[in-house]
């Protein structure tokens, strides 16, 4: 596999996770500010454009501008319109390696997105359509593509974009612990609420809410299960001896970040939560550049200077 | 007749294609226009947008100035009947394998010119003649893997050729994709008749690209070499290695050392053998051509020369579409090959030779002039529609460089009925088919590139000066029947299935207890 296309399937994943999983923190923000009486709006608004890595507006901002900001700013970073923008550029620029059935599903949803089609919708169904499109497409690669090294780095670049959103959704959720709803929006927002409450009862509590999305290994967008599946993406990808450590430092990272939070106890983990995710954050830096250096350098090219003299 | 052609504007000095010069049907393509009329105009309306809307959903686009733009496709098909494909089939493969032979001469030992066919100064005075390809040995011979000849109908009807284009033709996923979408839009009119299918051509040029390998090596890696996305074709390049089978590459994606061309991949560097390039010459080498270039790779002219990597389309082929050649082009047929050319061309005058100079110059108002490498349809003067200015700036552009410059009379191209505002009217078009070399033989594409100039009158198709294109159908010649029949299914249909299971709690008679037993309880309750 090339490894500029390598690179480009990884960013896919990437980019498409964390346009559904704004999508979702969006919704439940929406929700939020008309059901919980209890909440701060403004401390929520600022702390919200503060996890998402965004700069919070001066003064009081309506639900409008921050649906334009976030939803549909073309260049802003993190929105999501310029999160399947750059999810479709990948895809475009991997053109002969993406399914085309996936590829059209980005094209259309990012299509849809950009222009007067999705700002006639409701805000909620506006929202829910990119939450289920990109559903849609991950079960497109999914299904379609052959589970090869290409695949690999999509699911690598799922997983841990993953662990990144969850980090920030957990942090926002800890800045507005007041709130009453504060750790049911967090279920909500990772789509968690309906499988939490098959397993721990119709009772939301902060830790075992923070446990579920933090620790369980059975729900598919905790941090330790997205962590395994990235450390399983990762492994496949670097073949060879089992016979003594790992010689890949993304793999190292994963493990360490994964094994920190399995093998403490839950009081352990959770005393100061906003710095684990805080260090949880840093992690998803530091593989991302360590699966760079190791993948995708190989896309600088050397240039040729010789002859201009 | 359908309701569409009323006061169809035939142009008196064009040849349609659909209407005899007294507004009668030609026979041909009354099918086609028949049913076309049987759609209500809301139907045909919504077919036509059914259309514009998959190329944007699938991107179908190419870059103008920088911005995506999805390519125009007409819905009414262009249609080329049997007899007449044959022609064209028979003339451009006659026409791909006498460039091949003057290339293979003018690269080699440049008997063209001893034997005074052609003065030797046309070619080396040609912008893409390159010594750096003087002397390559191609491994099965093949310069010209991919051929793209345009072709145009004059005001009689007959094919002619209007330029060759053997670097780095392009266009030909377009007759791919558009043959889906507008089966997809008009499934009806598509099935009434028997059309030759383009689906081929993949498979055609990878067996093309295969068969060029260098020799020695029996499963050659091949990959597509890309400018990039922001090319204006980038669309096609992706589409042919996605429908081969091999990699898209880029110029940094290459490494070449000691004579090799690898790929950078995950797992390190792996070898290249043939590259089907749609880099121009100037960009693919900057240790060879412009330094400057970074499409290409440094190292890989000299890892050609050695023979460890085939380059397709070869170097240099340039020099064999160059303008001033194609008047040529007729004398080359007959001295390589011993044959009257099937397709004629359009008669030129070259403006480099002081006698056709002389006669042109007072006329360049009602003549079309070329520059001579042009392509895209780019520096065209078309005489009787330039302004005074026009004309004195392109005389004054000729007289400086007459090398530059070939005149020819204006042909009107043949018309076809488009749909331009809910209406149908005639609109210029030109045919592009392509033709694969693979060594053993010329094969030409049935359809090609049907281009459609928009704007009323306008003579010049490319898409990059607002042209769209139709979709071609070469209807398959009934007369001959497939060879091998499909042997009867020797199965029973029926057997051929296992019964499937069905979960047999949800089937009705149950769920009707369920509901009564919650009415029942339903009402015990309000008791």
């Amino acid at each position: 596999m090339l490894s500029r296309i390598a690179e480009s399937l990884y960013w896919i994943g990437r980019y498409v996770e964390r346009a559904e999983d704004t999508s979702r923190l969006l919704e439940v923000y929406l929700q939020l500010l008309v059901e919980d009486p209890s909440v701060d709006t403004r401390l929520s608004t600022v702390t919200l454009f503060a996890v998402l890595g965004m700069e919070p507006p001066a003064g009081p901002v309506s639900s409008q501008e921050v649906l334009r900001t976030i939803q549909n700013h073309p260049t802003a970073a993190c929105s999501i319109l310029a999160s399947l923008g750059g999810g479709r550029e990948s895809a475009r620029r991997a053109r002969e390696t993406v399914p085309p059935e996936m590829w059209e599903s980005l094209n259309t949803t990012w299509n849809s997105v950009r222009t007067d089609e999705s700002r006639r919708r409701r805000p909620l169904a506006a929202l829910a359509f990119v939450r289920d499109r990109c559903v849609l497409i991950s079960g497109i690669a999914d299904t379609t593509m052959s589970h090869d090294e290409g695949w690999q780095f999509l699911q690598l670049g799922r997983q841990l974009e993953r662990v990144d959103m969850m980090a920030r959704l957990l942090l926002w959720v800890s800045a507005n612990r007041r709130s009453m709803s504060a750790w049911n929006n967090a279920l909500r927002a990772s789509g968690a609420l309906h499988a939490y409450r098959r397993t721990h009862g119709a009772a939301t509590l902060g830790h075992d809410a923070a446990e579920f999305l933090l620790l369980d290994r059975l729900f598919p967008r905790s941090v330790v299960h997205s962590l395994s599946r990235a450390e399983e993406a990762l492994a496949e990808l670097e073949p060879g001896s089992r016979r003594s450590g790992f010689p890949s430092e993304g793999l190292r990272l994963l493990g360490r970040a994964r094994a920190e939070l399995e093998y403490q106890s839950l009081s352990e983990v959770l005393t100061d939560l906003p710095d684990r995710l805080r260090q949880l954050q840093q992690v998803c830096v530091d593989v991302d550049a360590a699966i760079a250096h190791r993948y995708f350098v190989g896309s600088l090219a050397p240039v040729w200077s010789g002859g201009a003299a | 007749m359908s309701p569409w052609f009323d006061g169809y504007p035939l142009r008196p000095d064009s040849f349609d294609e659909v209407f005899f010069a007294d507004g009668t049907l030609r026979p041909a393509a009354a099918g086609v226009l028949e049913a076309l009329g049987q759609l209500d105009p809301g139907e045909l309306h919504t077919r036509v947008e059914f259309l514009r809307r998959t190329y944007v959903d699938q991107g179908v686009t190419f870059d103008l100035g920088g911005r995506e733009t999805p390519f125009p496709l007409d819905i009414v098909p262009r249609i080329v009947q049997a007899a007449e494909w044959a022609v064209v089939e028979a003339g451009v493969k006659q026409r791909v394998l006498a460039l091949e032979k003057f290339l293979d001469d003018v690269y080699g030992e440049g008997r063209v010119f001893t034997d005074g066919v052609m003065p030797r100064k046309v070619v080396t005075t040609s912008h893409h003649f390159h010594r750096a390809a003087h002397g390559f040995n191609p491994p099965n011979g093949v310069r010209v893997h991919v051929a793209g000849v345009d072709l145009i109908r004059d005001p009689q009807g007959d094919f002619r050729v209007l330029e060759d284009n053997v670097r780095v033709p392009s266009g030909v996923s377009y007759v791919i994709s558009n043959r889906r979408a507008l089966s997809a839009a008009l499934p009806e009119v598509a099935a009434l008749h028997q059309l030759r299918s383009v689906q081929e051509y993949p498979l055609r040029l990878r067996a093309a690209l295969t068969a060029c390998a260098p020799r020695g090596v029996s499963d050659p890696t091949v990959v597509v070499l890309t400018p990039g996305v922001f090319n204006s074709a980038y669309f096609e390049h992706a589409l042919l290695a996605r429908m081969m089978g091999c990699e898209l590459v880029e110029g940094r994606d290459l490494v070449c050392q000691n004579g090799y061309v690898s790929v950078r991949t995950t797992q390190g560097l792996r070898p290249v053998h043939v590259i089907y390039r749609r880099v121009d010459d100037e960009f693919l080498d900057p240790a060879t051509f412009r330094s400057d270039s970074l499409l290409g790779v440094a190292g890989l002219m000299n890892a050609a020369r050695r023979g460890n990597v085939t380059i397709a389309n070869a170097v240099g082929n340039g020099v064999a579409d160059d303008k001033l050649v194609y008047t040529y082009v007729p004398d080359l047929i007959r001295y390589y090959l011993g044959e009257e050319p099937i397709i004629a061309g359009v008669d030129t005058w070259r403006l480099e030779e002081d006698a056709h100079r002389e006669e042109v110059m007072d006329r360049l108002d009602e003549l079309v002039v070329k520059p001579v490498d042009g392509s895209g349809g780019k520096g065209i003067v078309i005489g009787p529609a330039a302004s005074a200015e026009e004309i004195a700036a392109l005389r004054a552009r000729i007289e400086a460089d007459p090398r530059g410059w070939i005149a020819q009379p204006v042909v009107q191209l043949s018309t076809v009925p488009t749909m331009i505002n809910d209406r149908l009217v005639p609109r210029h078009v030109d045919l592009r088919p392509f033709a694969v070399n693979d060594g053993s033989g010329v094969w030409v594409l049935p359809g090609g590139l049907t281009r459609v100039a928009l704007p009323e009158g306008e003579l010049i198709v490319n898409s990059s000066q607002g042209g769209g294109s139709k979709d071609t159908w070469v209807l398959a010649d009934t007369s001959e029947r497939p060879h091998e029949e499909i042997p009867e299914a020797s199965v029973h249909p029926v057997a051929m299935a296992m019964q499937r299971r069905e979960d047999v709690r949800i089937q009705p008679p149950r769920s009707q207890q369920e509901q009564q037993q919650q009415t029942a309880s339903e009402g015990g309750a309000t008791c």
